[in-house]
């Protein structure tokens, strides 16, 4: 799942989750300073109104490194 | 050249272990092994390798093993109870394969016992000391120089087999001063152990070639990233849950060991050839039985001395082609009776075996074997 | 393909993740910080080496794509110790559990620490024996659950930083699971720091230590650390009544001791020396 904040001008990143390492403790959405994430089913996913400015505090503390910013080209 | 030196038997450990390349010592102060991990302390840094005092012997094993994963030739020297923490270790290089050679000069034991009294108690420890299935190769010298050729044949091994080798001295070899013959630096092989050229990840770092005992990893550092466990892991280093790949791994260890016996079996036979009584011992023992021997010989007994120098694997091969003219075995060690056990499985009933030993620190003295001699010669006669 | 971020695809060996850690475990947060230090720093994977013992937290070694060893319960320190004296070029990093370091391998702590061998020990401290189902462990504070504290811990607790400080280490710090950027900094620091580091990491253990202990889920915990968790200047500000429950993260202590294969290689030049002057054999 390719998820960003097309709006804000910020193409060259996008925040990619990995449903299959995701083991949902929802540490990523409880510390989302815009709370853009939520926990569906014990995975973690992107609210539909997308707030995520890619700022990648949801990667630095996945314990799974389910969740993470990239650059788009890649 | 040839050179002859007064060397205690601690001292010619070093020495040889100096010559087999050695070059890195842990170990922690023990009567009666001190003056190994001294002489390393003195040695060691002229050569530029490394001594270090630990602050316990199970430090001590676990630094051995990290250097020689480094790609050093390591050693440690330790007496019972110090060989008694070391074991989960010992079984930690066997398992992982990390060439190390592990000196015991055993003391009277159990416990503290007697620090400066001889003994060989710890000759099935050497074998079984820790836990699980594990193969093994122990040496066992009777003389100062013996020390020094043999401790240069246990790093080879280990470095071929790539395996721990107890080094199983005694107090009576350890504290004794005698001649040294030291080789020609030219008639002595030093093996090493077997590399690899594969640089960058490996994933099958455990990899055993066809025809080949060993996985042929780099040491750390040198370009070959692998993961070493201990943990019962496949060719990858890694560890697995898989039966299959469990069984192959500990069969290929069990194998390297019984597979090259011939290798790493070495005996000294002494008037062996035409003998009816055999006194089979081992290490500092053998002093004592080789003057019973020869006074015997004055009396016309058809005595022989049989002396495993490698203890384990025991060379059972080397003793069957003498069972069918032996009359009487007499087993002589410095305990309640341990290689006798192997002796007893060997001989099959077939011979009868008696048994001289002595747990309260005291040594054997050769009239006490002549002695046990003349009665089982008496025995044999009636 | 496997999607996963560039630091981890650079760092660790993904055809054996995801771990085994279980949900919310603070572990997988401490190795990604543990790789972001050396990637940081830009060590070659080659000469980095980790060395872990038995635990949880032992089970980082497999992960990260290093040399890496996975030892004996509380003995990594020793194996590291080994590994850095016989190749000084390597960057020998620990990484270590409470009860792995502090109990069973407690004595080869203070004494790696006393040598000042210039080595980097990082402890996943999540304040119990997880791998072995929740039993108390040196850093439990008293008065706490364990299963082998059912009427309650009453062993002190280690304060492990102070511990290896006044033992010798060079370089403290302490970390978390939740101050991320703190805990990289502090364990680039401790690597790159020419002597004995400890950086001890607070980890979550929700499965037992918090279950046990009514600490809440993982995110309660890791908010606990949030809220509790200072920095030094921070905390330096404090009144003493509000310093009964907060900690610090970041640096605790450092100085300038010389690292032990440094002095180890002055010894060397001092026996050669004394080798041409024949004084022994």
């Amino acid at each position: 799942m390719l998820c960003g904040n097309y709006e804000k001008g910020l193409m060259e990143k996008i925040l990619v989750l990995n449903p299959d390492w995701c083991k949902g403790c929802g540490i990523c959405a409880a510390f989302c300073p815009k709370d853009a994430l939520e926990m569906i089913q014990g995975k973690v996913s992107l609210k539909e109104n997308n707030q995520c400015i890619l700022c990648g505090l949801c990667e630095q503390r996945c314990p799974d490194y389910a969740i993470f910013v990239s650059d788009s080209g890649k | 050249m040839k050179k002859n030196v007064l060397m205690q038997g601690n001292e010619a450990c070093v020495e040889g272990a100096l010559k087999a390349g050695m070059r890195f010592f842990a170990g922690y102060p023990i009567t009666p092994s001190t003056e190994i991990a001294e002489t390393c302390a003195v040695r060691l840094p002229r050569e530029r390798g490394v001594f270090i005092q630990m602050e316990d012997e199970i430090a001590s094993i676990a630094a051995v093993i990290g250097a020689s994963v480094a790609g050093k030739k390591a050693m440690t020297a330790t007496s019972g109870p110090g060989f008694s923490l070391m074991q989960e270790n010992i079984g930690y290089a066997a398992l992982a394969e990390i060439p190390c050679v592990i000196v015991n000069v055993q003391r009277c034991g159990p416990s503290t016992g007697m620090p400066t009294s001889p003994s060989q108690g710890d000759y099935m420890q050497s074998r079984w000391g820790t836990h699980g299935d594990h193969p093994v190769i122990a040496v066992s010298p009777s003389t100062v120089s013996e020390v020094y050729t043999e401790a240069v044949r246990c790093f080879n091994l280990s470095e071929k087999y790539r395996t721990p080798i107890i080094f199983l001295m005694d107090e009576i070899v350890g504290h004794m001063r005698e001649g040294v013959e030291i080789p020609d630096a030219e008639t002595l092989e030093i093996i090493n152990r077997p590399y690899s050229d594969v640089k960058g990840i490996s994933k099958t770092c455990y990899h055993v070639d066809e025809g080949e005992w060993v996985p042929r990893m780099l040491p750390f550092g040198e370009g070959q990233r692998y993961n070493i466990t201990g943990l019962l892991h496949d060719e990858s280093g890694f560890p697995t849950n898989d039966h299959a790949a469990a069984k192959k791994l500990m069969e290929r260890l069990m194998s390297k060991i019984s597979s090259n016996y011939e290798d790493i079996v070495r005996v000294e036979e002494l008037l062996m050839n035409d003998a009816e009584i055999s006194v089979i011992c081992y290490g500092g023992t053998a002093r004592a039985v080789k003057e019973a021997i020869f006074e015997a010989r004055k009396y016309g007994v058809k005595a022989g001395m049989f002396r495993p120098i490698t203890v384990w694997p025991f060379p059972e091969k080397e003793l069957y082609p003498h069972l069918s003219r032996l009359k009487h075995i007499i087993v002589a060690e410095h305990n309640n009776g341990q290689m006798l056990l192997e002796v007893q499985r060997a001989a099959e009933r077939s011979v009868t075996v008696s048994f001289i030993g002595k747990i309260d620190g005291t040594l054997i003295r050769p009239e006490e074997i002549l002695q046990k001699i003349n009665e089982v010669q008496h025995d044999k006669n009636q | 393909m496997i999607k996963t971020s560039d630091l981890v695809f650079r760092t660790m060996r993904i055809d054996h993740l995801p771990h085994i850690w279980c949900p919310g475990c603070g572990n997988g947060i401490l190795m990604r910080d543990v790789a972001a230090a050396i990637d940081n720093l830009k060590l070659r994977q080659e000469k980095v080496v980790i060395v872990s013992g038995i635990g949880c937290s032992s089970r980082a070694a497999g992960y990260l794509d290093f040399n890496t060893i996975h030892t004996t319960h509380g003995r990594a320190i020793p194996f590291a110790t080994g590994i850095k004296l016989a190749s000084p070029e390597l960057e020998v990093i620990v990484i270590t559990g409470d009860g792995d370091c502090t109990a069973i391998g407690g004595n080869h702590l203070i004494h790696a620490a006393r040598r000042n061998i210039e080595i980097t020990v990082i402890v996943f401290n999540n304040n119990i024996y997880g791998m072995t189902g929740g039993q108390y462990s040196p850093t439990t504070p008293a008065g706490e659950w364990g299963t082998t504290a059912p009427y309650g811990n009453i062993d002190r607790q280690f304060d492990i930083p102070q511990l290896a400080a006044d033992a010798g280490a060079s370089y403290t710090a302490r970390g978390t699971a939740y101050h991320t950027q703190q805990t990289i900094k502090a364990i680039q620091d401790g690597i790159a720091h020419p002597g004995f580091s400890l950086i001890d990491c607070y980890s979550p253990c929700p499965t037992y230590y918090g279950r046990k202990n009514k600490k809440g889920s993982a995110v309660d915990m890791m908010k606990y650390q949030r809220d509790h968790g200072v920095p030094a200047e921070q905390y330096a500000k404090l009144s003493d009544e509000e310093k009964t429950d907060k900690f610090i993260v970041g640096k605790l202590s450092q100085n300038e001791y010389p690292g032990y294969t440094q002095l180890y290689q002055q010894l060397i030049e001092r026996s050669q020396e004394r080798s041409q002057k024949k004084v022994y054999l």
